[in-house]
Order: C-alpha cells, then sequence, then structure tokens
C-alpha cells in the first residue's frame, strides 16, 4: 500500500502525484521505475521515477491517462492509498560528465528526466533540455526542468512558443548551432526513434528509456522483449536505457499494440461502470 | 464433525480391492476444458478408508525410500485405516510440510508410488490422493497446518526469508515455531511463488496455497510483499540492518526461449508470462480483473514438462480450439506427471511428439504459425535419454495464432549480481552444502534456486533441511 499525499493535474492527460514510499525512495536512482497496482483486481504497470526524495520517504510519479490503469490512477485522491508499489526496477541511467548532454523529453518523458537531468548536472554536464507539444497550452514542466537546466528549448507544432516544428527540429538545431556529446530521449517509442535516427549521422551516444509491455519487472515473464542490437534482451531487467541507435522499434512499437482490442474492451467496461471517479 | 464408520474388510474382500486403486472422481473432461476449477475432486472418507486399506503395511516400506522426504507413509496410512484423519496429517507434516499442495502435484508415480510393493502384480497405493485426502480434511476440520501451535518463546534472532515459494513458506514456518522471528521477502504482490502464479487454479486451488500462506502469518510471520531483494535491498543490507541469518528461495524463474526466428512475434508468449497473466493476474477474468491475455484459437505449446501441459491445458481452457503440445521427445520421456499427461489427452490436447520447432512464423507483426521439423531417437545422451535427431526435409507447418515456450527456466541474475561473495554454479544457480549452507557466512539457500527447476517436493525438502541448520547455526551463536 502507499498513499498518495499530493496530487496535481498538469494538463488534461497528465497527472503528477506523489506517494508514500520510504524504503524504495531510499534506494531508487535517477532512470529506475517501479511497477504499479492500482488495486485488487488491477493490472500491473511501469511508471519511472519522477522525484525521488529519501528524506521525505516519498516518490513522484507522472501519469499519463491512456488505458485503464493510467485512468484509475488518475482519478485517485489524495489520501487514497494504491496497492501495490515495487521496485526499484531496472537499471539507473549511468550519470557521468559527458560534456554537452541534450535531454528530450516527450508526453510523461519530460518527468523522469528531471532527476536524470539534475543528476547529469550536479556530475558536471552542461544541460540543455527539450520539449515539445503540439500548441504552448499542452506544454508541461518547462518550469521544472529549468530549474536545472542551462538552457530550456521549446518547439511547438503550430509555433505558438518557441521553435515551429518538432522537437527533433529543434535537437537538430543544438547539434549543429552548439555542438552536442550525448543525448537521452523518454517519451513515445515513436518519438525515442526519431530523436535516434536525428542523432544517427553526428554519431551521438543516444540513450532511451524503452516502455514495452511489461507485467512482474523482475525477469521473470518475458513480457518486455526488445531487441538491441540483434539482441533480445528484457526492457525490465536489461534496461529500460538503451542504445537507441541500436533498437530494432517497428518490433517495440508493435509488441506495444499487442493488447488493443483488449484495452479498447477494458476502458469501455470501465467508463461504464465507473463514470463517477473517472470523471473526478 | 462426520461420524467415521469404520469397516472392516474380509480376506475376500481385501483380495478383491486390492487389485485396482480407489478411483479418485474427477469433473467431466469435455466440461472441465471451460473452466478453471479443479479437476481431480478428491476421495470421499469411504474412497479415503477403503484405499488405505490396500496397503499391505510391508516391512520393506519401500514407498519411503521413494519419498525425497521420507514421509512415514505406511504409518499414516495406518492412521487413515483408523479413522484417524487428522493423525494421518500430522504423521505426515513430521516430513512433509505441505501435504495438501504435494498431494496434489507431486510425481508420484516416479516416486513413492513406483516402489510399492503392491505395485508388483496389482496397482500400487494411491498415496498421493491419500496425503491430498488427509490435508484437505483436516483443512477443513479446523486443524489448520500450523493451527494447534502453542506460540514459542522468542528467540530474538531475526531471520529474512526471501522469496514465498514451497521452500521459502518451509523455512519461514519451520523457524518461526522455534520461536524466531522472521521476515519473508516476496518480490510479486502476492505470496507462494510458482504455487500461485504458474500452477493453475484447476491442478491446484489457489484457496489452497492461501491456507498454507495464512498460516505462517498466523505464526507472526512477517510477509513483506512488492519487495525485490536485490533491488530493494541487498542481502548484504538485510544483515547489516539486523537480520541473523538469511534464506534465500527465490525459485528458477527466468524463462528460456529457443532463439529460433519469429520468436518476438505478438502472441508468443513464455510459459511464465501465459501462466502468469493466467493465474496471479486473472487474465481469465478479464474484463472484470484489468490483465488482458491473446486468447488463441490454435496455440502450440513448445514443451514437455508440467508447464507445458499447464499451459496447453490454460489456452484449452481460455477457449481455443486446437491446442498442440509440440515436443521433441517421444511419449516415453515426457516428463510431466502422468496424471497430467493423461488429464490432457482426455481433454483433446493434440500431441506433436517427434516434433521440433525451428521457426515461428508471422505476418503482420503476429504469429501466423509454427514451422516444425520431425524428429527421430539417436544415441543416448548425457542424461541417458536418447537424443533426438531432426530428420531432414521432414519441415513442416501448423497453422496456429499463439504460441506458448515452455522449454525451461534459468537463475534469475538479480539476486547473484547484488551479492558479492556468493558463488554460483557454471548456471548461475547458487552453490549451497546439503543443509543450505552458501558460501557466504549465515545465508542458506534452497529449492529450485540451488538444483535448478525441480519439484515442489525437493523445494519444501531443502527448506526444512535449512531451517533446521539455521536453527542450529543461531542457537550457536548463543553459546559463543
Ligand atoms: C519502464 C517504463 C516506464 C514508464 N514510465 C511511465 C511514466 O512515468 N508515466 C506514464 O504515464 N507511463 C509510463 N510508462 C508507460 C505506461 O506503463 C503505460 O502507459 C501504461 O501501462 C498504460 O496502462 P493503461 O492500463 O492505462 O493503458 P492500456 O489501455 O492498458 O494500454 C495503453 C498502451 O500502454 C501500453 N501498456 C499497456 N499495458 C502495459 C504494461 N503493463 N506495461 C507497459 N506498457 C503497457 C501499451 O503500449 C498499450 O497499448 C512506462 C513504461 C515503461 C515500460
Ligand atoms: C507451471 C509450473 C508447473 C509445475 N508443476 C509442478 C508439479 O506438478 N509438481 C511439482 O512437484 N513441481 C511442479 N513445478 C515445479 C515447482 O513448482 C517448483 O520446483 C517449486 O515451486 C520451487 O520452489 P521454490 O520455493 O524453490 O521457488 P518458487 O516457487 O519459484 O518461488 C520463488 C519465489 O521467490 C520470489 N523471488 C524471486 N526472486 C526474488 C527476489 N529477488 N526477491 C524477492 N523474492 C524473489 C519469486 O517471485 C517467487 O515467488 C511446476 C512449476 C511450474 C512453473
Ligand atoms: S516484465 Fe516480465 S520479464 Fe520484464
Amino acid at each position: 500500500m502507499a498513499k498518495i499525499l499530493e496530487k496535481q493535474v498538469l494538463r488534461f492527460d497528465l497527472v503528477a502525484v506523489k506517494i508514500e514510499a520510504p524504503e524504495i525512495s531510499k534506494k531508487a536512482k535517477p532512470g529506475q521505475f517501479v511497477i504499479v497496482r492500482a488495486d485488487e483486481v488491477g493490472e500491473r504497470i511501469p511508471l519511472s521515477l519522477a522525484r525521488i526524495s529519501p528524506e521525505e520517504g516519498t516518490l513522484g510519479l507522472v501519469i499519463q491517462t491512456i488505458g485503464v490503469t493510467s485512468s484509475k490512477l488518475a482519478a485517485m485522491d489524495v489520501g487514497d492509498e494504491i496497492s501495490d508499489v515495487a521496485g526499484p526496477m531496472g537499471h539507473a541511467t549511468p550519470i557521468e560528465n559527458y560534456g554537452k548532454v541534450a535531454l528530450l523529453g516527450g508526453g510523461f518523458g519530460a518527468a523522469p528526466m528531471y532527476p536524470i537531468g539534475k543528476a547529469l548536472k550536479e556530475a558536471g554536464n552542461t544541460v540543455t533540455s527539450i520539449i515539445g507539444a503540439r500548441s504552448v497550452d499542452l506544454l508541461v514542466y518547462e518550469k521544472e526542468l529549468g530549474e536545472f537546466s542551462d538552457k530550456v528549448l521549446v518547439s511547438t507544432d503550430d509555433g505558438s512558443k518557441g521553435l515551429k516544428g518538432l522537437v527533433t527540429d529543434a535537437l537538430k538545431q543544438e547539434i549543429e548551432e552548439n555542438g552536442v556529446d550525448w543525448v537521452m530521449a523518454i517519451g513515445p517509442a515513436i518519438m525515442m526513434k526519431f530523436v535516434s535516427l536525428t542523432t544517427k549521422p553526428y554519431n551521438i551516444k543516444t540513450f532511451v528509456s524503452l516502455n514495452p509491455i511489461m507485467v512482474d519487472g523482475t525477469g521473470m515473464c518475458g513480457a518486455c522483449r526488445v531487441s538491441v542490437g540483434g539482441k533480445t534482451m528484457f526492457g525490465c531487467t536489461d534496461g529500460p536505457d538503451f542504445d537507441g541507435h541500436l533498437v530494432d522499434w517497428g518490433l517495440l512499437m508493435a509488441r506495444q499494440r499487442t493488447y488493443l482490442e483488449e484495452e479498447k474492451l477494458a476502458m469501455e467496461n470501465y467508463l461504464c461502470n465507473c463514470v463517477p471517479s473517472a470523471t473526478k | 464433525m462426520t461420524e467415521i464408520k469404520i469397516h472392516e474388510y474380509t480376506k475376500e474382500e481385501l483380495k478383491a480391492i486390492r487389485k485396482t486403486r480407489t478411483k479418485m472422481p474427477e469433473q467431466d473432461a469435455v466440461a472441465r476444458g471451460k473452466n478453471f476449477e479443479e479437476v481431480a475432486l478428491g476421495y470421499n472418507i469411504e474412497d479415503a478408508l477403503r484405499e488405505a486399506n490396500r496397503c499391505m503395511f510391508c516391512a520393506k516400506k519401500l514407498c519411503v525410500n521413494g519419498c525425497p522426504v521420507e514421509v512415514p507413509i505406511p504409518e499414516f496410512i495406518k492412521l487413515v485405516k483408523e479413522g484417524d484423519f487428522l493423525g494421518g496429517a500430522k504423521k505426515i507434516k513430521e516430513k512433509n510440510p505441505l501435504p495438501a499442495v504435494c498431494g496434489r502435484v507431486c510425481p508420484q508415480e516416479s516416486q513413492c508410488e513406483s516402489l510399492c510393493t503392491l505395485a508388483k502384480k496389482n496397482e500400487p497405493v494411491a498415496i498421493g490422493r491419500l496425503e491430498r485426502f488427509v490435508a484437505d480434511y483436516e483443512r477443513m476440520h479446523g486443524g489448520g497446518s500450523n493451527g494447534e501451535v502453542d506460540k514459542p518463546k522468542p528467540t530474538g534472532f531475526k531471520v529474512a526469508v526471501i522469496g514465498s515459494g514451497p521452500a521459502g513458506l518451509v523455512v519461514a514456518s519451520d523457524l518461526a515455531k522455534l520461536g524466531h522471528d522472521v521476515t519473508m521477502f516476496e518480490a510479486l504482490h502476492k505470496a507462494g511463488g510458482v504455487l500461485v502464479y504458474g500452477i493453475p487454479e484447476f491442478r491446484l486451488p489457489k484457496a489452497i496455497v492461501q491456507s498454507e500462506v495464512d498460516g505462517i502469518k498466523a505464526l507472526g510471520v512477517d510477509i513483506k510483499a512488492n519487495s525485490v531483494i536485490g533491488k530493494l535491498h541487498t542481502i548484504d543490507e538485510l544483515i547489516e540492518a539486523g537480520f541473523d541469518a538469511v534464506f534465500i528461495g527465490s525459485g528458477a524463474g527466468l524463462p528460456m526461449f529457443m532463439n529460433i526466428p519469429g520468436e518476438n512475434l505478438n502472441g508468443v508468449y513464455s510459459a511464465n508470462e501465459f501462466l502468469t497473466r493466467t493465474n496471479l493476474m486473472k487474465a481469465y477474468l478479464f474484463p472484470e480483473f484489468d490483465t488482458p491475455i491473446k486468447k488463441g484459437a490454435h496455440v502450440a505449446v513448445v514443451g514437455g514438462g508440467n508447464v507445458a501441459m499447464d499451459a496447453a491445458r490454460t489456452a484449452l481452457r481460455l477457449g481455443a480450439e486446437n491446442v498442440y503440445l509440440v515436443y521433441r521427445r517421444s511419449m516415453e520421456e515426457l516428463p510431466a506427471r502422468q496424471e497430467e499427461v493423461h488429464h490432457a489427452i482426455e481433454e483433446g490436447i493434440d500431441f506433436r511428439l517427434l516434433t521440433n520447432p525451428v521457426e515461428v512464423i508471422g505476418e503482420e507483426g503476429w504469429v501466423r504459425g509454427i514451422k516444425c521439423i520431425k524428429m527421430e531417437l539417436g544415441e543416448p545422451d548425457e542424461s541417458g535419454r536418447r537424443r533426438p535427431v531432426p530428420i531432414e526435409g521432414s519441415e513442416y507447418t501448423i497453422e496456429v495464432d499463439t504460441v506458448v515456450i515452455a522449454i525451461g527456466t534459468g537463475s534469475n541474475p538479480i539476486i547473484p549480481d547484488s551479492t558479492p561473495g556468493l558463488d554460483l554454479n557454471k548456471w548461475g544457480y547458487i552453490v549451497a552444502g546439503d543443509n543450505g549452507q552458501t558460501s557466504k557466512p549465515g545465508v542458506f539457500a534452497g529449492g529450485d534456486i540451488v538444483t535448478g527447476a525441480a519439484t515442489v517436493i525437493l523445494a519444501a525438502g531443502a527448506g526444512r533441511k535449512a531451517a533446521n541448520a539455521i536453527h542450529e547455526y543461531l542457537m550457536s551463536k548463543v553459546k559463543n
């Protein structure tokens, strides 16, 4: 059981929660994740650590509502208890002084970038954070990333703020103008794929935090199989970070779609049973 | 309590009943293929008394030699014969703490029952069914596994038990009864190990596992779920935090794949994933439970052990029209329990023996078939079994939409990688002496993490030995 201590709606589909997790917060490192089960009938889903506060004994999670579990979690209130939180899972992101680093967060991905970026900054890197959205009102986490970044680059599809275009355009510009030694991307697979494609011609080491479907998160089931450099690996125990230039993106995206039909059915079932809490 | 009427069998009657074992009622083969309820229904009192009377109580007690933990078999059967079922259960528990589980899942035909004197001419005594009967009787009559134990005097020693499978359950139970303060750490959200995530409901009802777990809780064991040792705490940290001894019973939970083309297509599952989704996560009750599973119409399961049988029969219950069991050796070498093979055949599982997959065929990312090659048996290999060799040019494709790989499991690296000084063998399993002592002082191990994937009774037996050794280890600390 993990109690929700604070909750903040960041955007129509993004909710930040602070949860009580005294033990996990003492061990967790940036880049790791937890496996969460909302309630007694719940599915186990992975969520990255957006804040790690060992002194307070808390963790921060940012949840993008896309299906039943994320919606259930987003509908929970301060004081409610999440049935199960296990972790910290996976390996931490390797923090070193790489020089000039560019960090790209898409969707929920800007949130777990916070502890990673902060640690990279403390390790001596020059940190450029790059975030994007369709339009300025959908932009999140700019202020938070600004707390430690040397600069935060913004791109919007409609040009309502920052560069008109995609985060990859902003990344390309940064590489061309100032040079970048190391890149990390967290977000939807398609975004991480295009970030990797952008850095490939420049041969810049690019880390991506892969998000395959998981069950246990401990290496017991193999649901999270990904192919990296032609080798099958487990996203949960070998990752979640991998070299973006070696990832088989087609496979990752295909496997993410395994349960589309079932997820649709589950969502319909959830909405007709739980309208009150879903609209909270 | 039910009135127990003892019938004195005459010589003639005894002669007659000794020929064939008492049948255990079962769910009808067609009906059960559509539900997840237990297949074998267990003996009633009359059945049990009849079966107990079949035992000749021979002096040699060969059956006991066949039991990995040397359950006093004739003695417990004698108590059953006398109608003292609770006494029978107690007798078994002197050696085997998990009779309700073992009565259901032990490979009796290759252990105790294979040596039964009756088996020379007739069918062996159904020892497993009697074991199950007394354990169920005890559970239903309130004498739960740890029911009558008085609270022992606390010793002040703290023991950490990692993993809640049969090995961990036994260690925790034994040590708690001796007055040690036991904390159990389980990676998953529910305790029970393979007994909850792997072995299906239709073979081992989860209520039985839960009663074992409740039993150790009642003894004061603190069960910490969602605690992955190696991630949340390392073993060294547990010791620093004041645990006087540690037992590792983390099982052999790493799924193996075949490394054939197409293995990552959508619709290819490891048996662990397929069974975990179904059993632990209750995907068969989706969408009432949130976890989905692909309910294949045509399913191929690769492998021939208990895991493969469980996966095949689970696929059937999820609604498959055809389930193929693809195994590279022949019927004789099938390592699964006889009863499971028998049940699988009855339920209509299509056995493709002497057949080995070479490729999973896909279309747009999804499984469409499994290409197999026929095999023949050649010379015996190191294991003494005849080695299967492919017959050139015999490839053919079975059209399926789901493939479940059940070819075995290995050692999960999380604990080894986070525990300096813990010796491993070349397969990555923990090296431990007969009493479970590892290369690290105060750290013991047992069950599948030491032996590789084995059986419930071996894990339980290893747990008992380790518990004794841990107790001795702790008590010697007092003296010094
Ligand atoms: C290491 C890792 C870290 C992640 N961190 C975050 C995070 O910080 N915040 C966040 O919002 N999301 C994160 N995700 C993704 C998140 O786990 C999924 O969005 C979530 O599982 C969706 O569940 P659902 O029931 O709401 O949606 P569903 O309707 O069940 O699924 C929607 C989509 O989510 C993905 N998904 C579904 N079930 C799972 C599962 N069990 N495991 C992984 N993906 C699944 C699939 O691609 C699916 O099509 C992370 C994923 C991974 C692997
Ligand atoms: C599908 C299936 C069917 C089977 N059928 C039979 C049968 O019919 N008869 C039979 O005798 N045997 C059968 N077996 C084998 C039997 O179940 C195992 O041999 C037995 O469960 C091993 O017990 P164990 O205690 O060593 O480990 P397990 O039962 O594997 O339990 C280990 C536990 O440790 C936990 N764990 C692992 N790592 C960590 C960690 N780092 N921190 C905390 N916890 C951890 C796991 O989550 C798990 O709960 C079957 C196995 C399977 C998978
Ligand atoms: S999630 Fe099960 S092995 Fe990675």
